[in-house]
């Protein structure tokens, strides 16, 4: 196609432009994180880490911390292992009823997060598992599921069709074929769904608010500063969780890519 | 020689409505070289399947020799397939693809990697045990496959479509490998195709299966000049096909009348009767060509409608005033003697002797 320039201005500014929109706040709260003034005000105060050394005392914000790690690496284990588990049930295996298990299995992200957390709540008051932390893990992995077993079923479609039969053929049983055939294929793509089903769960707010009760994650902990003031911190603590969060979406995307680069 | 290794007995295969393998019987003898060949969807992959333990008969036993296979999971059997898709594991390298099954038959570090460069020499490609299988060319693919099914020292090899992926020259070249290693290891070789260059060339026994079923078991060249029915006949292509009825009955010669005119054909062993309608063929290269009437019988006037170059082969298509089609090979060099082109007349001719009944009609 003859590149059109005009078109080419347009588009560019318009991905531009995106970006601004997406990026602006936080890179502004990134910037006011290092500030020496309380209120988020233009022109800036003098470069400070005030804020960082409060947060790093105050022993909440070190118990979210821990919360939010221990959510979100259980979840990524048991997401990752649930979607694996999906995935290969698919690729393997052709039985009735298999449209409505995948849609059940995809379902979960397409229900108002709102809703989801409200009927986790009523459910998990019910059997009187509410409120733990253990309660936002479940909650969790029900959620990020889908996401680990949509890379790895992208993965185990590249698959040829034979590699099992062959590992059988050489004198493999199901489960040394599973071990030293499917799960070695499969290895990028399941740390790329460890990675993003860790990031999913890290950042999630709604769900974690209703069910976590007293064991209150980085983003319940950071609405309840802002709900009472305004206090700088949260700045601090928004830097912290979005590096977080960005780390583990890149690492994703580079075992998501590395595996497409090497696809036979 | 002409001990059954594996012996087909009533074997028969459905997918659902879909009978793939129909009521099949036949024997595997140790040593031999066996092409299963047959058009797709004949049955000839399902059979190899079958024999490797990935497909169960619906009906019938397959024996290794006193032993029932029917019921052995695939990796507690010794039957190694060359894949039509290689399914080389691409995640490991070429010695680890090759050490593959030694290690799921729990064979120690040392020995395995020890057999395992023993056979990558012995196909030709020691020097790549290090790469990555995604370096490696199509051929070395396929030595890489070979070398990963004969490491498990098995007395039967099978061999879905191998070079079917590869270009004529490779083609040709892993042929030789293939025949050379047979001869020397003496395993069994159940080699599958579609191609009758590869099976003529390669096997001791030839098994042509159409629809299922069987339609020809016997030594190439006999499949080749005297196909059992249409189907081989055609299928074996490059035969000249005739129909027509039986005026009159000597001892071992028939004269069939058919549309082309009045040919005398060797009965052989089939059971002719006066006025029954059948077939005969001749094959291709066993035709003559000449521009003058010749003596004798067998002989047909036709017009030349389109030649076809295979390296120093030429094949040429006529067609009698009849419309009857007839193909007549022969060397390059020998044709150049003729001055033909488009439409020349010519006479075809052959040997009583040539011809062959088709047992079904």
């Amino acid at each position: 196609m003859k590149p059109n320039r005009t078109l080419n201005i347009i588009l560019t500014t318009y991905v531009i432009l995106i970006f601004v929109f997406i990026f602006s706040p936080i890179i502004f709260s990134m910037i006011f994180s290092f500030n020496s003034q309380r209120f988020p005000t233009i022109p800036l105060g003098h470069f400070s880490t005030e804020w960082y050394q409060k947060i790093l005392a105050d022993p909440d914000v070190w118990d979210a911390a821990r919360n939010s790690l221990i959510v979100s690496s259980c979840t990524a284990v048991i997401a990752t292992l649930l979607g694996f588990c999906t995935a290969y049930s698919d690729y393997r295996y052709n039985f009735r009823f298999k449209g409505p298990y995948l849609a059940l299995i995809l379902l979960p992200p397409t229900i108002p997060l709102i809703i989801m957390a409200l009927a986790m709540l009523a459910w998990f008051s019910k059997i009187g598992m509410s409120g733990q932390i253990y309660s936002i893990v479940i909650a969790h992995s029900v959620l990020t599921a889908p996401f680990a077993m949509a890379v790895i079923r992208l993965r185990l479609s590249q698959m040829d069709p034979d590699l099992e039969a062959a590992a059988w053929n050489l004198g493999g049983s199901e489960w040394a074929t599973m071990r030293h055939v499917i799960i070695p294929f499969c290895k990028p793509a399941i740390f790329s769904g460890l990675f993003l089903t860790a990031a999913v769960s890290f950042d999630e707010f709604a769900v974690s608010w209703f069910v976590s009760g007293l064991n209150k994650t980085l983003p319940v902990l950071i609405l309840e500063i802002v709900q009472g003031n305004i206090d700088p911190q949260v700045n601090a603590i928004g830097t912290f969780v979005f590096l977080i969060s960005m780390t583990l979406v890149v690492l994703a995307q580079i075992f998501f890519a590395s595996r497409q680069m090497k696809s036979f | 020689m002409n001990n059954a290794l594996v012996t087909f007995d009533n074997v028969q295969k459905n997918f659902g409505k879909f009978v793939a393998v129909k009521e099949l019987s036949f024997e595997i003898y140790e040593g031999e070289f066996l092409a299963i060949m047959g058009p797709s969807g004949c049955g000839k992959t399902t059979t190899l399947r079958m024999l490797a333990g990935l497909e169960a008969p619906s009906s019938g036993k397959i024996h290794l020799k006193s032993q029932v296979m029917n019921d052995v999971p695939p990796h507690e059997r010794d039957t190694p397939l060359v894949w039509q898709s290689l399914a080389l594991f691409p995640f490991l390298s070429t010695r680890e693809n090759v050490e593959f099954g030694l290690k799921m038959r729990g064979v120690d570090k040392a020995e395995r990697k020890e057999r395992a460069l023993k056979w990558l020499d012995k196909v030709g490609i020691l020097d790549f045990a290090d790469r990555e299988i995604s370096t490696l060319s199509g051929g070395q693919k396929q030595r890489v496959a070979l070398a990963r099914s004969l490491v498990m020292e098995p007395q039967i090899l099978l061999l879905d479509e191998p070079l079917s992926a590869l270009d004529a020259n490779l083609v040709i070249r892993m042929q030789a490998v293939l025949t050379n290693l047979q001869r020397e290891l003496g395993i069994t070789f159940v080699y599958v195709t579609h191609s009758q260059s590869e099976a003529f060339a390669m096997a001791d026994r030839v098994i042509i299966m159409s629809e299922g079923e069987i339609a020809q078991i016997g030594k190439p060249k006999d499949i080749y000049r005297e196909p059992a029915n249409q189907f081989v006949a055609e299928f074996v292509g490059r035969n000249n096909i005739l129909s027509g009825t039986v005026t009159s009955l000597e001892k071992s010669t028939a004269l069939i009348s058919t549309s082309s005119g009045e040919f005398k054909v060797p009965t052989n062993s089939v059971q002719l009767t006066k006025g029954q309608n059948t077939s005969f063929v001749i094959s291709a290269d066993l035709v003559h060509i000449s521009l003058e009437k010749p003596a004798g019988i067998n002989v047909v006037f036709c017009k030349l409608i389109s030649e076809e170059f295979v390296g120093s082969m030429v094949t040429l298509f006529l067609e009698d005033a009849e419309g009857q089609e007839f193909k007549v090979q022969m060397q390059e060099r020998e044709l150049s003697k003729f001055d033909l082109s488009g439409g020349t007349e010519i006479w075809l001719s052959w040997d009583a002797k040539s011809a062959h009944v088709i047992r079904e009609y």
